[in-house]
């Protein structure tokens, strides 16, 4: 099993939630095929920080609400699939998984 | 009494205002929840310092909070069954903002798709919770008013939620559709003198009873009339926007609905409309004076059209007969140019002597009467935009 730290910032409503004050580092398990996925990161995301579940995928079918993006890298990832792999720069720590609140609302 | 606790659920966060008995000055705390909805904040009538909160947005769903001393603090009591409370790094957990329908055999898989604006059929979707009521008797039992409609209980404190899904099950379900503001559970009015009889309302299907316990529910909406259905007298359809009832009186019950104000004297089982002399019969709230079961309270809305004061002014209407005998009350309160919007859950009242009355505005105040309506006064004037009044009086 394969693990690596990686960053993630999210938006103002669910670090108040949280009790976080910046980013979160959060030490993520790569899967079977050594990369790293939406999936590890919410799965890991969401074990450290319960209050957040249900709050960025469904409690039950974990599909992403639909007013929250996933950005990494200057690229919206929000529609790729949940086990594609991520980019190496989110693995490794280089570059935070940002978890965005859409453009909604007033 | 020592005093009152109101509890204000705005746009943007929660505001609690206390006062003595002399309710003259107010102590202002908030916002809570800074930025999020607050549909409903309620007190448990079995211990006032247990306080259940609905905090919601579109992008981050349901949260529900609950504070057990009077709103000082606030957690989410929700804890997966066989888990620590808290994380190894001290985090709460949170299940208590799960809502998942019961589509399971043993409750008779009940029905799972409702009708959509444009008369196709759509599958129930939780999306948050409007109403939260606690139990008569029981700090941790609670009840959750939701949309898609359902009827929801925690028997935990509000640590888990479970379906009473008797209600989704009654067999109308695809004849329900949502109004305006969402197809939802709305109202819950619990029997003092019967634990097993509990009465809900719906936005836009109508009116329900249970006699046991929420497992079985039958419509009561005979007498209703509704123009924009076609067939304006049909069991199901009916936009009710708000039911009250006097503790004493339980099987006297009073409607606010779309357009209509509504009475049954037994049980819901037929209505009469008592909207006599006001000058609108359309709005949301209703509510019950605490010590006269005859003196009922609405503020007529202009049109379904246009959700606004009639002629620009904030009257509050008292019938002290029951109904259909209207009195406009508007001492305190702005009589020109006003075209705020009272919203279904908006309105309460204390049991002090004299029955203090409570309402919270479109444009963020919140009003007060410690004399039964006759004179008014704001405890806040500019608060968000107001979507619950609640008010507890504290021994």
């Amino acid at each position: 099993m394969i693990t690596t730290k990686i960053r993630v910032v999210l938006p103002p409503h669910l670090r108040a939630l949280a009790g976080i004050g910046g980013e979160v580092q959060l030490d993520t398990t790569l899967d079977a095929a050594g990369r790293l996925t939406q999936r590890n990161v919410l799965d890991a995301l969401e074990a450290c920080y319960p209050m957040l579940r249900g709050t960025i995928r469904d409690h039950v079918t974990h599909e992403r609400r639909a007013f929250v993006r996933f950005f990494a890298c200057q690229e919206d990832l929000s529609l790729d699939p949940p086990d594609a792999a991520l980019p190496d720069a989110i693995a490794s720590g280089a570059e935070p998984f940002l978890v965005v609140g859409a453009l909604a609302g007033g | 009494m020592s005093g009152v606790r109101v509890l204000v659920g705005t746009r943007k966060g929660a505001f609690i205002l206390s006062s003595d008995g002399k309710r003259r000055n107010w102590d202002v705390s908030g916002p809570h929840f800074m930025g999020w909805e607050m549909y409903h904040l309620k007190g448990s009538p079995a211990d006032p310092n247990r306080i259940y909160a609905s905090q919601s947005n579109s992008w981050f769903g349901q949260i529900i909070q609950r504070s057990d001393d009077g709103g000082k603090t606030w957690f989410q009591p929700g804890t997966p069954v066989g888990e620590p409370t808290t994380t190894p790094q001290g985090m709460p957990k949170g299940e208590s903002n799960k809502f998942v329908y019961d589509d399971s055999a043993e409750t008779g898989k009940p029905l799972t798709t409702h009708q959509f604006y444009d008369g196709t059929q759509k599958p129930w979707v939780f999306k948050r919770v409007w109403h939260l009521e606690p139990s008569l008797t029981d700090p941790d039992t609670v009840y959750a008013g939701v949309e898609d409609a359902a009827l929801f209980r925690s028997t935990n404190g509000g640590q888990s939620w479970h379906e009473l899904a008797g209600l989704r099950g009654h067999g109308t379900g695809p004849k329900w559709g949502p109004g305006a503001g969402g197809m939802c559970l709305h109202t819950i009015l619990l029997d003092r003198s019967d634990p097993k009889r509990i009465y809900v309302a719906i936005s836009a299907a109508g009116a329900f009873r249970s006699d046991d316990g929420g497992a079985n529910w039958r419509t009561i909406t005979r007498g209703l009339k509704s123009s924009y259905l076609p067939n304006p007298e049909a069991e199901i359809g009916h936009c009710v926007h708000r039911m009250a009832m006097h503790s004493s009186r339980p099987r006297t019950l009073f409607m606010q609905k779309h357009w209509d104000v509504m009475r049954s004297d037994d049980a819901g089982d037929n209505w009469r409309e008592v909207s006599g002399n006001l000058p609108t019969d359309f709005g949301f709230v209703i509510d019950v004076h605490a010590h006269e079961p005859e003196t009922i309270y609405v503020i007529p809305i202009k049109s379904d059209y246009e959700h606004i004061m009639p002629e620009g002014k904030l009257r509050v209407f008292r019938s002290r007969t029951g109904g259909n005998e209207w009195e406009a009350l508007s001492n305190g309160l702005p009589q020109s140019h006003c075209y705020l919007n009272v919203l279904r859950d908006a309105m309460a009242v204390d049991s002090l002597h004299p029955c203090g009355v409570y309402f919270g505005t479109s444009g963020g105040q919140v009003y007060a009467s410690s004399d039964a309506g006759d004179n008014w006064a704001p405890i806040v004037r500019d608060l968000p935009p107001v979507l619950a009044v609640e008010v507890q009086s504290l021994p």
